[in-house]
């Protein structure tokens, strides 16, 4: 079959429907692994930051992990904090600047292994804040170890043969325990593995982030992402692997939505 | 084979980190691998006529490296006549 020359816009009257959009993403260059997950998460809250008007007035709180690498790249106010203390940052950040959206990111080793007590504690006073998680069940940035939310049968670099419930323990399912607390008003999960997954996750970030400018309390947008590398497949099989284990103990979908329940 | 193009891509090759996501996200099935390797020694994604146009690949893209344009009039390829045989 004929290859289509796709070096240059194509010559026939045509118009462009999609290209690298973010304008808060000030270069698509990064140097995170092929099959990675993350840059596309992070190019869907930029995408719901702009669209929602909060481009001027918006503060991101950067945990720990590969994502970090955005901070050089990203337009948006931002700040490095703590292993895991993202939330506790926030906090005080919400409290002096109650007009500025304020959005940590933490992946799930920052939040559920090294900062849990932050982001409960940060639920219980019902912060107005919006946490995004992005999930990938090991510590990617160093080099794939278990985190508290690997799941059962995972194999890690610290559990070569795999998760076992009786030696390591049970993973810890963040979006649940968020979601049956008072102080969260939206708990949601998405993923981004396939093009419909990240159209749906497009709009659970956008309600997180409408129920923090509600002053509804806290929201948690979990966001399951790919990390072949430390999962140790190839980077095209990283999605399919991605439903198969993370999948079935992380069901996809909205946990909850205080607006919806009034 | 009478194949029908509705729209087309350019696809920064250089950037590209051979993850091969594209290539499963592609509704119509015309985005085969290279094989040979860009400028980093990565294969990377090739187009075959049939694009729809529908933007999968550059939503699931971890690289950006996709734009997706869309022909104001479809490009019908082969003929109808050898679509009979």
């Amino acid at each position: 079959m004929s290859i289509v020359m796709t070096t240059r816009p194509p010559e026939a009257p045509s118009n462009k429907v999609a290209s690298f959009k973010p304008t808060l993403l000030q270069t698509e260059e990064h140097h995170l692994c092929p099959g990675c997950g993350e840059p596309v998460a992070i190019r869907l809250v930029l995408e719901v930051i702009e669209e929602l008007g909060l481009a001027q007035k918006n503060v991101s709180i950067i945990g720990h992990g590969c994502y970090g690498s955005f901070i050089m790249t990203m337009d948006v106010d931002s700040t490095l904090c703590l292993h895991g203390r993202a939330p506790a940052v926030a906090t005080g950040l919400k409290r002096m600047r109650p007009e500025v959206a304020v959005w940590t990111l933490q992946g799930d080793g920052d939040m559920t292994s090294e900062g849990l007590a932050e982001i409960l504690h940060a639920t219980a006073r019902g912060e107005n804040i919006t946490c995004i998680l992005l999930n990938n069940g090991v510590f990617g940035d160093t080099g794939g170890q278990m985190t508290a939310s690997s799941v059962i049968g995972q194999r890690t670099k610290n559990t070569l043969e795999g998760r076992d419930a009786a030696y390591h323990g049970h993973p810890i399912v963040i979006g649940n325990m968020v979601a049956a607390m008072p102080g969260s008003a939206y708990v949601a999960r998405g993923s981004v593995h396939n093009a419909a997954s990240i159209a749906a996750t497009r709009r659970l970030i956008r309600k997180g982030f409408q129920r923090q400018m509600e002053k509804k309390g806290l929201s948690l947008v979990e966001i399951l992402t790919m990390c072949p590398t430390g999962w140790f497949v190839p980077a095209s099989g990283g999605a399919d692997y991605m439903m198969e284990s993370l999948g079935k103990t992380y069901p996809l979908g909205e946990i909850k939505d205080i607006s919806a329940s009034e | 084979m009478r194949q029908v193009t509705r729209g087309t891509l350019v696809i920064d090759a250089d950037r590209c980190k051979g993850c091969e996501l594209c290539i499963v996200a592609c509704p119509p099935r015309v985005l085969t691998m290279s094989r040979t390797g860009n400028a980093t020694g990565y294969l990377y994604p090739e187009l075959s006529p049939g694009c729809t146009g529908c933007t999968a690949c550059q939503q699931v893209c971890p690289d950006f490296v996709f734009e997706v344009y869309k022909y104001h009039e479809p490009i019908v390829s082969g003929s109808d006549a050898e679509r009979m045989q």
